[in-house]
């Protein structure tokens, strides 16, 4: 695919994104093969330091991580066993760095990676790891093998070997601005509809503000309501608060497709129109790797610590409401269970604020058997949900999702991702579900206090 | 020299050298790897507490995993436990390792360490099945799995043999026993077995990564 030309987009389909190809094009740039593995090892074996270097060495072959993987716990496919995810990149580190690196390249006791296993990996890289860390609970050397697995889609991104929805809608978000077509344009007349439409004043591009609000393209096109939310909580609240056409887009696609020069642009965008504003919070919106994006990687690619704070909404919405500065109606008179965002949750350590907000709202929280840090992925994390020819495997990991929700017996589903959100939506559809996720942020904006 | 004498002389010395700086290598090629600062603003500070909760809590499994992971968790346990009785409970080891570090304590029962001995055989011979028809651990397994298994057994075996007087001359049969031993020093800083000392680093690390950010441990 030429670097020039942008993806279309699939915006009438249920599920929104880039269209998906009627040839795949997995494979980015003219290189040949040699070329691939030299350039996808080299920069994956730049990215270790001591702490990936720990993992790589410490894993005893247990294959228990298979059994917290919901691709695995589904399918029975022993390929699909996170450690062997990133089988060539274990190989690669211990042909090239490791402390017997020399012995093992001497008598070639690790062969080199080939173009073929990496193109095979390809899949279990992408299609069947959602990144949710579920396998790093339960490993017994305690190896975080999503952050394994996060270093091997750099190589593999340079190495041009990234799905093709992927990688075009990261490329749309570095040249655009956003991966789904949420150009800084329509942001603003996003905005200036939903302000109209709920009535609600919205703040845009003010010189300085506290809170620098942000989106993801997944609101912004397909849930435009959650911007006249987020507007509704900040009034209540009578903050001083923007959104910004320089810096509004939170989701990070050079994080999902492996892209680590892109990932840096994508969060200085925000970093430098949260630093133009003067603003003191930077707000992420609900969207699972933006928050690990900007709040657990935004300073590391400003290389200092940030200026201001950085909150997910759901965390900023359950602290204001426990300090009594939102105030909330009981009007959620009813039983609800929340799914925890693995990035926001297991990742990210938000866990009670959602739940404080929901039992403010009045409702009767019921949990999943598997919840909190344990809470079973959607299947759509990681940029899962935008390659298509992983929809079947992700409707399988899904029912684990479903089948949890249902033993609740509640009468709502609340999550505060949406990109979980699109993942519930699509598979709702898939399985004909009588079960609609609804946002956390809505919820409470549509129960405010007079 | 017989036999015996250089199982309990050049053998073991050279074995225990190999061990020593092979761990040593080993730990400094990967701790000595550059490490890079993380700006972010943290949620926890006690990023130590972090490490000590990961070290300690991971030796067993969580509540969720339980009935998936029960079976090699059982075999896991009886095994490593019957290793840690076996190498330290029995009298003549720890007159052994008093004779190396001069530190020593009281000894099990002989009739105790034989049954954990003899438990911890059949442990590792599940452990061994498993793997060989468990579809997950077959795709996963490479040369170092079995070779680590034999040298984590063959101890274990020869130490059984020797004292139940099978086979051979006593001393015969504790030089091979030896002799074992100093297969497993020498390999383990190389293969796998080098858990022993990693489990401590890697949980630590993982531990203090995660309570940074308040992420569950």
């Amino acid at each position: 695919m030429s670097e020039a030309a942008l993806p279309p987009l699939e915006t009438t389909g249920p599920r929104f994104g880039i269209k998906k190809p009627e040839q795949r094009h997995d494979m980015q740039g003219d290189m040949s093969d040699n070329e691939r593995i030299a350039i996808a090892m080299r920069h994956f074996v730049r990215d270790f330091g001591a702490v990936a270097a720990t993992w790589m060495e410490s894993c005893v072959h247990c294959g228990m991580c298979a059994e917290a993987c919901h691709f695995y716990v589904q399918t029975g496919d022993p390929k699909y066993t996170p450690i062997w995810k990133i089988e060539p990149f274990k190989q690669a580190y211990k042909r090239e760095i490791s402390p017997f690196s020399f012995f093992i390249r001497a008598l070639n006791l690790k062969p080199k990676v080939t173009a073929d296993e990496l193109e095979q990996w390809q899949e279990l890289i992408y299609d069947s790891c959602t990144m949710c860390g579920r396998c790093t609970m339960i490993c017994p050397m305690g190896i975080d093998i999503a952050a394994l697995v996060g270093l091997a889609r750099h190589g593999m991104n340079k190495a041009g070997l990234v799905p093709h929805e992927l990688w075009a809608a990261a490329q749309r978000a570095e040249q655009e601005g956003s991966p789904l077509g949420a150009t800084a344009k329509v942001f603003q007349e996003r905005v200036e509809w939903m302000g109209d439409e709920a009535e609600v004043e919205m703040h845009m591009n003010l010189d300085e503000a506290d809170v620098l609000v942000t989106m993801s393209s997944i609101e912004i096109q397909k849930y435009p309501q959650s911007i006249a939310a987020v507007a509704k909580v900040l009034n209540h609240l009578g903050m001083r608060w923007t959104f910004r056409s320089d810096g509004y887009e939170a989701t990070n696609f050079g994080l999902l497709s492996g892209n680590a020069d892109w990932q840096k642009d994508m969060s200085m965008k925000l970093i430098d129109a949260a630093i133009r504003c003067k603003a003191k919070l930077l707000l992420l919106p609900e969207c699972g790797h933006a928050y690990s994006a900007m709040r657990w990687a935004g300073a590391n690619a400003y290389g200092k610590p940030l200026p201001f704070k950085v909150r997910h909404i759901s965390e900023f919405l359950g602290e204001h409401i426990a300090d009594g500065s939102l105030r909330v109606k009981k009007g959620l008179d009813t039983t609800v269970t929340f799914h925890d965002p693995c990035q926001v949750a297991r990742r990210g350590g938000v866990f009670d604020p959602p739940r404080v907000a929901l039992e403010a709202l009045g409702a009767e929280v019921r949990e999943m058997k598997d919840n909190r840090g344990m809470s079973w992925c959607c299947g759509g994390g990681g940029g899962v949900i935008s390659i298509h020819r992983a929809d079947e495997l992700r409707y399988k990991a899904f029912e684990i999702k479903m089948r949890q929700v249902d033993e609740t017996r509640a009468e709502k589903l609340v999550v505060s991702c949406a990109n979980c959100r699109l993942s519930f939506d699509d598979s709702q559809k898939h399985f004909h579900w009588d079960k609609t996720a609804q946002s956390l942020l809505e919820l409470v904006a549509d129960n405010l206090a007079d | 020299m017989d036999l015996l004498n250089i199982a309990r002389g050049p053998a073991l010395q050279w074995s225990l050298v190999v061990f020593a700086v092979g761990v040593v290598w080993r730990l400094a090629g990967i701790l000595l790897l550059a490490r890079k600062p993380d700006y972010t603003e943290p949620r926890s500070t006690n990023t130590w507490g972090g490490a000590v909760r990961m070290i300690v809590s991971r030796t067993w499994s969580k509540r969720e995993f339980l009935d998936r992971t029960a079976f090699a968790q059982t075999i896991g346990y009886v095994f490593h436990i019957g290793l840690a009785i076996v190498v330290f409970g029995f009298v003549p080891h720890i007159l052994f390792i008093r004779s190396l570090t001069g530190l020593g304590w009281p000894g099990l029962p002989s009739g105790i360490i034989y049954v954990t001995g003899a438990l911890t055989l059949a442990a590792l011979a599940a452990a061994l099945v498993r793997r060989l028809t468990n579809p997950v651990l077959r795709l996963l397994s490479n040369v170092d799995d079995y070779f680590s298994w034999l040298v984590t057994v063959a101890p274990v075996a020869t130490g059984l043999v020797a004292v139940a007087h099978l086979g051979a001359r006593y001393e015969t049969l504790l030089a091979v026993h030896i002799f074992s031993v100093c297969l497993l020093l020498a390999w383990l800083p190389f293969g796998k077995l080098m858990h022993s000392f990693l489990v401590f680093i890697s949980r630590g690390t993982t531990g203090a990564l995660l309570a940074r950010k308040g992420a569950s441990i």
